[in-house]
This record gives C-alpha cells, structure tokens and sequence, in this order.
C-alpha cells in the first residue's frame, strides 16, 4: 500500500491537532455537565434519607435502653417496649423461613433443572414475575380470607407465616433461578457425560454453584419479611400482646407492626418509641442486607 | 499429511442417496461404495442407519458405521455437517436437547443404546466424553477426577483411583504436589488433560471426543495426541477434529462426513486413516482433505 507522507516541516508544529473542537467539544461538555446533574440527582435522593435517619435517630436514640428490649408494650409510652414484638417476629420469620427456604429454592430447581419446558412453564414464569410485583396488601387480603378464616388459623404466627410467606415465594424463587442460571452448561455437560445421574449434577454441581446467589436471594427476601406490615395488619396481627409467644397458633405481634401501632398513638411519647423501634428495625434489616453481601463476596471469591 | 498421493481413482459417479437398487444387483457390484466399510477388527459400536432429527430438521441421514474396538477412529468433515451430532448419539447426550429425536440402531455388546429398556445414565457411564472447551469442575483436583467415580459408587482406594487417572492423562507430575489446588487454575491444555483423567476414572470402556485440542496449543495438542495414541491401547476412541494432520497423525479409520443437499449429514467415505488420506476413493472427499472444500 502506498503511503503519502506528510513529514511537518517544522518539528515543533505537529500535524493534527488533538485537542476538542467543534462537535466534539460540544459532546465533551454535555457529556460533563451529565455527570453534574446526575450526581446532583443522587445527593438529592441520598440527602432526603439522611436526614429522616438523622430526625430518627434523634427522636429515638433516648428511649433504645434495655428495658425497651425487655418490656412489653404498654399503656405507658415510657414503659413500653419491643419484648413481645421481637419474640412475635422471630417466630414468624423462623417459620416464613422453614417454609420459603425448600420451598423456594426447591421450585427453583424444579423450573430450572427438571420442568419440561413447554408451554404451561412459560406462563409460570411470567406469572411469578408478575406475582413478585404484587403489593403487599393484596398478599394480606389473600392471607386473611385462606389462612385466617377459611382455614381458621385465626390471626395467629401461621397465619402471619404463612402470608408471608406467600408474599416473598416469588421473589425467593426468581433470584434462586437466576443463581442456577448462572451455573454454565458446561458444567452440566460434564458431569451427566460422566454417568452423574441428573439429581447427581443438580446436587454435586449445580447448587454448589447457585448456593451464594440462592442465599442472598433468600436473605434480600427475609429482609423484606421483617420489615412488612401492611399484610399482618391486614390479617389482623395488631393485637396487644402482654405476653411471650409459646405456639404458632398464639395471636402475636411484630416489630414493624408494633412501630406502626405506636404512631397511631396521640400521646408524644408513643412517637419516641416508634422511633426507637424504627432504629431496631433498621439495624435488623440492614445487618440481612451486609449479611447477603459478605456471603456473596465469600463465595464469589472461591 | 502426505504429500505423495496417487492420483484420484478414475470411479464412475455413484448415486449416494439411499437409493432402492434390487439386493441381488448390488453384491454382484465389485466396488464396494466409498462409504461402506468394515474394519477387520471386532466393532465397539456399530451404527445402522441412524437418523436424527432436531425437531423437525433432520440432521443426519442414514449413517452406518462400525467403530472398531481399541482403536482410535476420526470424524471428520466442514462444519455443521453432524459431526458433534453424530458423537452425542454415541452416548446419548443428545437426549438432553428437547425435541430431539433418533432413529435406526446403535448397537453396543449386542444391545440397541436406543432400545427402551436402556438407560442414559448407564450409557454414559461406559461411554465417556471430552468435550471441545475443557470443562472442568470449579472443585479440587481431586475432586474433579473422584466425582465420576463417586457419582458411579466408587468404594475403591479414591487416593489411588486419582493417581492412576491422573497419570494415564499424563499429567500427575505436573499436579501431584497440590491436588487442592482448582482446577480451574490450571492452564488450558492441562484442564483438557484433567478431563481426560476424570472420564478415565469413570473406567469407561469408550472414549468420545469432540475437538479436544481445538483449543489447545500445538505442544500441548501433541501431548494430548501423544497420550491418545497409548489410551488406545485399553480404550476406544472415537475423536472428531477439524484438523487433517492429526486426523492422518492419530487414527487408525477414519469417516468423512458431509450435509447432503437437505443439509442432512451422511457418511460419504469411510476406510482406514491410510487409505482415506492416501487414496480417497470419493472426489468429495479428496476436495475436502486437500483442502479444495468451502
Ligand atoms: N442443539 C441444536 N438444536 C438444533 N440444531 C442443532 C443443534 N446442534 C446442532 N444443530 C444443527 O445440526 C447441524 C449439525 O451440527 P453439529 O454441531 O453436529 O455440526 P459439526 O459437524 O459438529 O460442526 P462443527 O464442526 O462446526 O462443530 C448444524 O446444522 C447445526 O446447526
Ligand atoms: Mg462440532
């Protein structure tokens, strides 16, 4: 190929000039003015819940003692605390999880591993999709007409569990199916090649592979469990409990929904304790969310 | 590949459909066709008159062929005419691809691999793979090469089992110091090696292999060539490559296949290495060797 040479004649004077002109430069400033407005976008997002924690944690930083822990609700909003709300809400979630943990993942598998794929699967899938996108209220409706009447479990931790139960399944099984789905074919390929019956696979290498992604998923829908309120109070878990859970067929209350009593209260000092309660909850569900990170990081590592 | 060939043999144009010529006409023909062949030796597999459909295209058509026993045997052909098709039938990994189907016989020690009594699981126990891209399990070592023998209810010595396949893969001298170490560290040509020891622990009776080197540099492919030619001292193996010289460097038989006008892969010349290479009775197949072939 022929090659026109443009040798500059003067040494220090170069040939192309590199610096932004024209269209470029324009697309350069928009490019950077972009950066400005979204990060004004995020601070704006990221300020307003800065300063409800800050008002929170103001308003209740006085009233997370001991006691508050140990008490039962109470009359006296200086005398009320968590006891009864905490106890109900490891309850629930201990059973939500005993149910959604093989249920779930179990179903996930199903889909990914052995379900024919045909038809009726298609609409499974989208179906749960649209099911994780549910608002919790419907889940309560739902929970009230099967598990409290016409199962008659009453407004018990069942009942509770099993709504929600119902309301995170969805969720569970779509991130466990994304964990599986992240676990090549190769693999697969591999082991069945080596006489692994398909069980063999699933349990020797797919779950393996899944495990962090099925975790964290579980985690991330826990933490939704543990904070819903909307759904137990529709199933009418609003009681005043003055007492420790001893069966699942006790009424029973939880954190969130014992906050949420507490700002129905006129009385200032009710406020204080939804504050409080609030910086529990807070702690709680954010201690899920680092868990499911670190887990994540762990696994992804080995 | 050699060089020296005797001119193509002057054949009159044989039809090479399945075309219904009278029985009797036929065995009176002296030339065999291009494609029909047995080898001397006992067959491992003997296949008749396969077909296989994905859904409703069908893949390949008609294709006979006798794998002999403890001997390697080369697939070869372009791309997309079933070679991998062809391979996957051998050990029924095709039953994992929905709406796939098989007709005709793969006969194996007498039995039909398709009858309905037959199960996959212990098809592929007996009949191994390698696959084009290593594969190896995100596990130790170790446990890659244990898994199949495990899986299979190995109750054996595990540390011994994973000595011995690791050295007929010849690479136990290079991984005997840190059988923990993943084995997913390993460089490209000892991950092939590895999954050649884990299907070796298996003590399958035949070895497939789809383009095991394809993804191998020239040293380590000689190497992985080099230990294919002493596992053909126990095993059968069948390799499917795209690359003549190892074909002409590695096999004893060798089939060409090709997609036929409904893009349906048949045999169209079958023979020992020597012969198919040297003498090729087929012009397709001579374009297809020397490299005349689109
Ligand atoms: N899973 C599949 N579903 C549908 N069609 C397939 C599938 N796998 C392969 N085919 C088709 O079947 C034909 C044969 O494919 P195959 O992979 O056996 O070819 P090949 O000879 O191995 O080619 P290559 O040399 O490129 O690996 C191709 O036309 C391919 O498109
Ligand atoms: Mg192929």
């Amino acid at each position: 190929m022929a090659v026109t040479q443009t040798v500059p004649s003067a040494p220090h004077e170069p040939a192309v000039n590199l610096e932004a002109s024209g269209r470029v430069a324009r697309r350069q400033r928009l490019s950077r003015a972009s950066r400005y407005v979204l990060l004004g976008t995020a601070l704006l997002g990221v300020s307003a819940l800065v300063v409800l924690g800050i008002d929170t944690v103001m308003n209740g930083w006085g009233r997370v003692t001991p006691e508050f822990f140990t008490n039962y609700p109470s009359r006296f909003a200086d005398q009320a605390g968590l006891r009864s709300s905490i106890i109900g809400s490891v309850w629930v979630l201990s059973l939500t999880m005993a149910l959604v943990v093989p249920i779930g993942l179990g179903t996930a598998i199903w889909i990914e591993e052995f379900a024919p794929q045909n038809a009726v699967l298609g609409i499974i899938k989208i179906n749960l999709a649209n099911l994780a996108g549910v608002p919790s209220i419907i889940y309560g409706v739902l929970g009230l007409a099967i598990f409290v009447r016409f199962l008659s479990f009453g407004p018990s931790i069942l009942a509770g569990a099993l709504t929600l139960f119902l309301m995170i399944l969805p969720m569970t099984i779509i991130a466990a199916q994304e964990a599986i789905r992240q676990v090549p074919d190769s693999i697969r390929q591999g082991s069945l090649a080596l006489g692994a019956s398909q069980w063999q696979t699933v349990w020797g290498h797919v779950l393996p592979g899944a495990m962090p992604g099925m975790i964290t998923g579980v985690i991330l829908a826990m933490a939704r469990a543990a904070g819903e309120t909307a759904a137990l109070v529709m199933i009418g878990a609003f009681a005043f409990i003055a007492y420790d859970n001893t069966s699942i067929m006790d009424n029973f209350t939880v954190i969130p929904v014992q906050i949420y009593n507490w700002t129905t209260r006129p009385q200032e000092g009710f406020r204080a304790d939804a504050a409080a309660g609030i910086i529990v909850l807070m702690v709680i569900v954010l201690t899920f969310n680092i868990g499911a990170a670190v887990l994540r990081e762990r696994f992804r590592r080995h | 590949m050699p060089d020296v060939r005797t001119p193509a043999p002057q054949v009159t144009p044989r039809p090479t459909g399945r075309v219904s010529v009278p029985a009797g006409i036929e065995r009176v023909m002296e030339d065999r066709k291009a494609n029909e062949y047995t080898p001397p030796e006992p067959a491992a597999l003997t296949v008749r008159d396969l077909d296989f459909y994905y859904g409703s295209r069908r893949a390949l058509a008609g294709i006979d062929l006798q794998f002999p026993e403890k001997m390697i045997t080369a697939l070869i052909g372009p791309s997309g005419c079933g070679k991998s098709t062809l391979l996957r039938c051998l050990n029924r990994m095709n039953d994992l691809i929905e709406g796939s189907r098989v007709d005709g016989e793969i006969e194996y020690h007498g039995l039909n691999l398709y009858d309905r009594g037959v199960d996959p699981v212990e098809v592929r126990r007996r009949i191994g793979m390698v696959f084009q891209k290593p594969n190896p399990f995100p596990k130790s070592i170790y446990d890659n090469v244990i898994f199949g023998a495990r899986v299979n209810g190995f109750r054996g010595n595990a540390d011994e089992l994973v000595e011995r396949s690791l050295r007929q893969a010849a690479l136990w001298d290079e991984v005997k110091d840190d059988l923990k170490k993943s084995g997913l560290a390993l460089s490209g040509g000892q991950q092939q090696r590895l999954c050649i020891a884990r299907a070796l622990a298996v003590e399958p009776e035949i070895i497939l292999m789809d383009e095991p080197c394809s993804a191998l540099d020239p040293i380590a492919t000689l190497k992985i060539e080099e230990l294919m030619r002493e596992l053909a001292e126990h095993y059968t193996i069948i390799i499917v490559t795209h690359n003549m010289q190892q074909a002409a460097r590695v096999s004893d038989y060798t089939a060409f296949l090709l997609a036929g006008e409904a893009g349906s892969g048949e045999v169209i010349e079958y023979g020992p290495t020597e012969e198919i290479f040297a003498n090729p009775r087929d012009k397709r197949t001579e374009d297809y060797i020397t490299g005349r072939f689109g």
